[in-house]
């Protein structure tokens, strides 16, 4: 049975100053379906869906809305045909509550001037019961944690009755837990004939929840269909454009000494009792919930913040970390999770983001010696493959995975012993992941230790060799790499969060 | 990799595109009024923005870092009165300078100070310095003008080659701001602080020591920029300096910097100064009022930040 076309994008095609960002790109959104875009990151997906939800107004080609050409100026004007945009970095003002910033715009009035607040409240908490949030609607949106945000937007999005929702990578800052709260509304609002354009680069999800799919690649639109008619394999190869066998490289041996060892280590409220130990040249996974204490751990580590209890012990020498300049002084490095707020400087060049930790290595008498800097930028940027013109790109132009390479290499042009890794491969395209997982193992090689958070599994089950599982921040327990499976990580999860 | 040679279009503007309206200014200025190329007056353009242009030195250093100093104003008129009521008192220019030197120094810190340890917004700490500082000229001069000070003479109206020492002295803090910005750690923690300061604390550095090394500085620059303003005016005098906080932000804007932080140069500062100094002369030239003056640069302002946004906004969409 065909179903009810809502929105036909044809020929659509938008040009920046030097760049064909979509040429002549197609797509049928129907109702009581999620519909799949994926592509590369800069395919053209976000520039696509901006252009059908009144971001970007002068594009070429026409967007037909049931039968009739339409043309958005604004965002307000998508919203009036019943399409909204989920964004990927999220709109609100983190010092207005939930309930303001759910009704921003459009609050329920009394009389015509004032905001009724006893309505809006009202409304705000049966929109939040009916999503199964115990959220308090009083609560500041800046309290909340990316999740939690995350989960409001999609929430003001339903509160306005769209026909049609674009989700821009929704689910790449939510648990599993919240995944699959938001994939059951999903689901729901599907059978009452909602459309969903569903932005992912977890394509176990796109397979879970979409009935159809486009695929884009540099801009150009490349096929469309049914899910049930292709398979991942297919999928990745249409999107990258060749064959991709396996992403994940074989991780080499373990060496026998140990590099780190944590005993008891505990910060008040956050986690306590924590200890394990890494070897040279081991790649130690942590996973556990977003929010469980994986991050908190680890900031410890690297001096973001102070333990108050236990011991860290590096090649057997106890060493205390009271700030950033403690750890990296003894060897420690870290790829943190918000790579926009922790680990650049978008504004500045890639050779100036590189030395700026590295002073010590670089600067005599506080000048930095120029040719040295350069000869090891260069020679950095040629070993880590960064893709950019020149040293003095700034980091904010480049691409994701460029830029995580950027934060690899600032840490790895000098000695270190260990190197921790939060989420590095969150919001990169297939490609990139790649690159990154074969320099992981390399930086193995060479004899490093590694901790790699992630919130991925297929990437924790195959990138280490002993796995950390943390549950409420409180207990860890430990895999062996012949224990390791889904099953076991999600049941030690669950345990240690039963035994609080 | 080649250093330098590959520019973006919005970098290629920040760099080049206000050096060609200060010459398109230059030349339609000549056209105007015969009398702007005479060397005489081209020197005194120079003369006129020596103080402010030291003050933007410092202030550049603060924006680029996402900071700004509103008490430049007050600290450079204390430290012209402070100076001279040394040097009147003691005849030794050495002491004078050095005293005025010392009070920029001091308040500098106590400014970045208040900043980092109690955390208070930079706007509000130094919006607070101003006033004391207001209150202390007041006291130490008692509202009247401090003279005597004929040693000071040849630092503000003396030449070398032809070239105003006033004129030298402000090349020279440019000079020396811009390598410290260009060449050193110090000036690179100072560009990165104002581009992420969460990143830069997160690459070891410690950020709220960098911020009162930047305040020390740029107050030690303001104190030094109100000894030659003593000189130029041979006294010290408590109703001059009001506002050049302001002006010397102005050529801070007007050069390219971003209030937004993490980019900008003192260069850019120097030129900026320089085509508002091109315009207050041509200006008075033309016989037109301070009053109209007044509207242009304001409108000056205006336009360069507008400037500034819209190659942005070229950066952004590509």
């Amino acid at each position: 049975m065909e179903k009810e076309t809502i929105v036909e994008l044809q020929n659509i095609r938008k040009e920046f100053p030097g760049v064909v960002a979509l040429d002549n790109v197609n797509m049928k959104i129907r109702a009581s379906e999620v519909h799949a875009l994926v592509g590369e990151n800069g395919a053209g997906k976000s520039t696509l869906m901006k252009s059908l939800s009144g971001t970007y107004s002068n594009y070429g080609g026409a967007v037909i809305c049931r039968g009739e050409e339409i043309h958005m100026k604004c965002e307000k004007d998508a919203f009036q045909y019943g399409i909204s945009i989920i964004a990927q970095e999220l709109n609100y003002v983190p010092e207005l509550s939930i309930a303001e910033n759910l009704f921003l715009g459009r609050e329920p009035k009394r009389g015509k001037i004032f905001v009724n607040k006893a309505e809006r409240l009202k409304e705000t908490q049966r929109l939040l019961d009916e999503m199964g949030l115990d959220y308090d609607p009083k609560e500041k949106m800046g309290n909340l944690n990316v999740a939690q945000r995350q989960m409001i937007e999609i929430l003001k999005s339903l509160s306005r009755d769209s026909r049609v929702i674009i989700m821009d990578e929704p689910t790449s800052a939510l648990t599993s837990k919240e995944s699959e709260i938001l994939f059951g509304k999903v689901n729901e609002l599907k059978q009452k004939g909602v459309a969903f354009v569903f932005i992912s680069h977890r394509l176990e999800e796109v397979f879970e929840l979409c009935d159809s799919y486009t695929v884009l690649r540099d801009g150009k639109w490349i096929a469309s269909g049914d899910i049930k008619d292709v398979d991942t394999d297919k999928l990745i190869a249409m999107m990258v454009g060749r064959d991709i066998k396996d992403i994940y490289p074989p991780i080499p041996e373990v060496g026998k000494e140990i590099r780190l060892e944590i005993k008891n280590l505990g910060r008040t409220d956050v986690f306590h009792k924590v200890s394990f130990q890494v070897h040279k040249g081991e790649i130690f996974g942590l996973a556990g919930m977003v929010g469980a204490g994986r991050s908190e751990i680890v900031e410890t580590l690297f001096g973001l913040a102070r333990a108050n209890e236990g011991e860290i012990v590096l090649d057997g020498t106890p060493i205390r970390i009271r700030s950033v300049k403690d750890a990296i002084e003894n060897g420690i490095a870290m790829v943190t999770e918000d790579r926009r707020s922790y680990g650049f400087v978008g504004v500045r060049s890639i050779s100036d983001n590189i030395i700026l930790p590295n002073g010590g290595l670089f600067a005599k008498g506080g000048l930095w010696d120029k040719k040295k800097v350069q000869m090891e930028v260069e020679k950095i940027c040629k070993r880590l493959s960064v893709k950019a013109p020149d040293a003095n790109t700034l980091v904010g132009n480049l691409s994701g995975g460029n830029q995580q390479k950027v934060v690899l290499a600032k840490w790895l042009v000098r000695n270190i012993k260990l190197l921790i890794l939060d989420e590095p491969t969150r919001g990169i395209d297939v490609g990139a992941k790649q690159e990154i997982y074969s320099l992981i193992t390399e930086f193995a090689k060479q004899g490093l230790a590694i901790i790699l958070i992630s919130s991925d599994m297929p990437e924790v089950l195959s990138m280490s060799h002993r796995v950390g599982v943390v549950g409420g921040g409180r207990r860890l327990g430990v895999l062996e790499r012949n224990e390791i499976s889904q099953n076991k990580i999600m049941k030690m999860i669950v345990e240690t969060k039963d035994s609080e | 990799m080649n250093k330098k040679k590959v520019l973006s279009s919005g970098e290629l503007y920040r760099k080049y595109g206000i050096v060609i309206i200060m010459i398109i200014l230059f030349i339609a200025s000549a056209i105007i009024n015969h009398n702007f190329l005479k060397p005489q007056n081209l020197v005194n353009i120079l003369k006129q923005i020596s103080v402010v242009t030291i003050i933007a030195c410092g202030e550049t250093m603060l924006i680029v870092a996402g900071m700004i100093d509103l008490s430049a104003g007050f600290l450079c008129t204390t430290s012209a009165c402070v100076a001279a009521g040394v040097l009147a008192s003691t005849g030794h220019l050495s002491l004078a300078l050095l005293a005025g030197i010392v009070i920029g120094c001091v308040c500098g810190w106590i400014n970045g100070f208040l900043i980092t340890y109690y955390k208070l917004q930079p706007f509000i700490a130094t919006l607070a310095m101003t006033y004391v500082l207001k209150g202390i000229v007041q006291l130490y001069t008692n509202g009247q003008t401090i003279g005597g000070v004929e040693k000071a003479r040849f630092l503000g109206h003396g030449s070398i080659c032809g070239i105003p020492i006033p004129v030298i002295l402000m090349l020279l803090s440019v000079l020396v701001i811009a390598i410290v910005m260009k060449t050193t750690k110090f000036g690179t923690c100072i560009y990165a602080i104002g581009g992420n300061e969460q990143a830069t604390i997160a690459s070891g550095i410690n950020t709220n020591r960098m911020k009162r090394l930047i305040f020390t500085l740029s107050g030690t620059l303001t104190g030094f920029a109100g000894v030659v303003l003593m000189a130029r005016l041979m006294a010290g005098m408590p109703s001059v300096g009001e506002g050049y906080e302001f002006d010397a932000i102005t050529a801070v804007i007007v050069g390219g910097t971003s209030f937004l932080g993490g980019t900008g140069t003192v260069t850019g500062a120097l030129i900026g100064s320089i085509i508002v100094g091109l315009i207050n002369n041509i200006l008075n030239l033309l016989h037109v009022s301070t009053q109209y003056q007044l509207i242009v640069k304001g409108l000056l302002i205006a336009i360069a930040v507008i400037i500034d946004i819209k190659t942005k906004e070229n950066k952004k969409s590509k």
